[in-house]
């Protein structure tokens, strides 16, 4: 069977808009495998408003967001199988890349692709990651599962609710169930700060009078048959429980909302260098992995705040595919030059620029690893220092982002690195 | 004068807002980065309003709720009121994104409209659940 031009694994935000704009480059054959049993992805659950403000300019709820790009795929004829699981990813070098997925109605199915789109998302981490003591009872859910069993299923998982970590999932879990006739007692956080974006705070917890308890954590679950009770306590600074702060709280339900990590064990197979950090694939500045022709976007690249961005970036993953598909955009002079975060920043995606194969300018995503204030943000190859960017406020959950100009680039040569760096209280005491 | 430090809701920037009710009664916004920001600073001291989100219920449908949205926001005080008049409800499949499920929820003047297409079930149609 012929191969197919590009095959996008995942039918979310991420592997629709990629798919969307590899099409429009004109890309031919485009083949979307999405394990649900409809497009749309986590979108669906989603059911709040905020979505599109930057992509459509209108705020729009997550299921509305979906519909967008599910109609423009559509319209663009480009086949997405549902209900189909993805089992394996094998690249044999040849540039031709296997894809192995199962459904009903064609049983086994062995796919071949000349590119593949990586947009499979990410998952929660669960109660087995978080070394929460007690009994297994029944009870316990990650936010996002009870944002499924509400919002799609229509079923309440409890009555009475305390949410362990302060991510947009529990945030907006917490007031939903409040809606719903829950009383949702408390959010803990293990941090001094919350996860979450500040407008969640604001309209999910601070409108519902819901108290949110930064450095603290979950230190016993009580129940045997279904959760009876939490026992919450501070932490210190090296988040350890602080003896004497136990306070036991009645619940039926406890809520994790502790963390995304992306879904690579696709990526795994297929031989694809994963960061330690983001979890996702180490990418070049086209969102392509370290296997030739495998391009990485959204969620399972990095987590991302807001679905805008993971749209814009998506496409931009088409769009190097299309290229790729072509072959355009190889240089004999491609050398590629390493992203270094350093003091204070956490990660950046991408974490490699090859100046040859940029564009003009070059978006790059980044997060700090604390809360920062008034600081400024340095880049600089080598020891020049080729752009700064002043912060107020910066903090871990929301993703900060900054454009590289490919003519800062021109002087660089191969053994040079990007040197990304966060100095804080720039204006001292002034 | 009142001074008050909002954050706004309006995207996920978070603007850090000032809102300033002068004793004559005028509202200055500042920290705001759109004119959104500084609707939402202005309103928010003197009518503060939200778009509530929810499911109804769906009778032979694809999925047993459908998502839900007010076409407009509406008083933060009427939340409750609102939500009221959406947990009684229940519509029968299929529902379009854009529907009116509730004309007028609540006495605020926002209709209550579908933002998912929940087709009708196909066992329904086609005598089978084997497809």
């Amino acid at each position: 069977m012929k191969p197919y031009d590009l095959i996008v694994i995942g039918g979310g935000p991420a592997g629709l808009a990629a798919a969307i704009s590899a099409r429009e480059a004109g890309v031919k054959e485009i083949l979307i495998l999405e394990r649900d049993n409809e497009p749309g992805g986590i979108l669906n659950q989603c059911i709040h408003n905020g979505f599109g403000l930057h992509t459509f300019g209108e705020e729009l709820t997550g299921p509305e967001y979906a519909i967008r790009f599910i109609e423009q795929a559509k319209a663009l004829q480009i086949p997405c199988k549902l209900n189909t699981m993805v089992l394996d990813l094998q690249d044999d070098g040849s540039g031709v890349k296997q894809v192995t997925a199962m459904n009903r109605q064609d049983g086994l199915l062995e796919l071949t692709a000349r590119c593949i789109i990586l947009a499979m998302g990410c998952r929660e981490r669960p109660r087995g990651a978080l070394n929460i003591p007690g009994f297994r009872p029944a009870g316990v859910y990650t936010a996002g599962t009870a944002q499924r069993l509400v919002n799609m299923e229509g079923r309440m998982p409890g009555k009475e609710i305390v949410i362990l970590g302060s991510g947009d999932i529990g945030l907006i879990m917490a007031r939903r169930l409040t809606l719903e006739g829950a009383k949702v007692k408390a959010v803990a956080e293990l941090m001094p700060y919350s996860g979450g974006l500040a407008r969640n705070i604001v309209q999910c917890l601070e409108d519902y009078q819901i108290p949110l308890l930064l450095s603290h954590t979950v230190t016993d679950l009580h129940g045997k048959d279904r959760v009876t009770g939490v026992t919450l306590s501070q932490v210190d600074a090296n988040s350890r429980p602080i003896p004497g702060t136990e306070q036991e709280i009645s619940c039926d339900t406890l809520l994790l909302s502790c963390g995304l990590l992306p879904e690579n064990e696709l990526s795994d197979k297929l031989g694809v260098s994963l960061s330690p950090v983001t979890g996702g694939p180490e990418v070049n500045e086209s969102l392509e992995t370290n296997v030739p022709g495998v391009f990485a976007c959204g969620n399972v690249l990095h987590v991302h705040d807001l679905v805008d961005y993971v749209s814009e970036e998506a496409a931009r993953a088409g769009l190097h595919a299309a290229q790729y598909l072509k072959e355009k955009k190889r240089d004999s002079r491609d050398f590629s030059l390493p992203i270094c975060p350093k003091d204070g920043i956490r990660y950046t995606v991408p974490q490699t620029v090859r100046p040859d194969c940029m564009d003009d300018t070059l978006l790059v995503r980044f997060r700090v690893g604390a809360v920062y204030s008034d600081c400024r943000i340095f880049v600089s190859l080598g020891d020049t220092c080729i752009q700064t960017l002043y912060k107020k406020k910066i903090a871990p959950g929301e993703m900060q982002q900054l454009t590289l100009k490919k003519a800062d680039l021109a002087a660089a040569s191969p053994s040079d690195s990007i040197i990304i760096r966060l100095e804080e209280n720039v204006h001292g005491n002034a | 004068m009142e001074t008050r430090n909002l954050i706004c809701i309006n995207c996920p920037l978070g603007c850090s807002l000032t809102v300033v009710t002068d004793d004559a009664g005028n509202v200055t916004v500042s920290g705001n980065t759109c004119q959104k920001g500084a609707d939402y600073g202005r309103k928010e001291v003197t009518n503060p309003t939200r778009i509530v989100t929810s499911t109804v219920r769906v009778h032979h449908g694809r999925l047993p709720v459908v998502s839900v949205k007010t076409s407009s926001d509406i008083p933060k005080g009427k939340i409750r009121a609102v939500m009221d008049a959406i947990r009684s409800l229940s519509v029968s499949a299929p529902v379009a994104v854009g529907d009116i499920l509730l004309p007028d929820a609540a006495g605020t003047g926002a209709n209550v409209i579908a933002t998912k297409n929940v087709e009708k079930l196909a066992s329904e149609i086609q005598g089978s659940y084997d497809t």
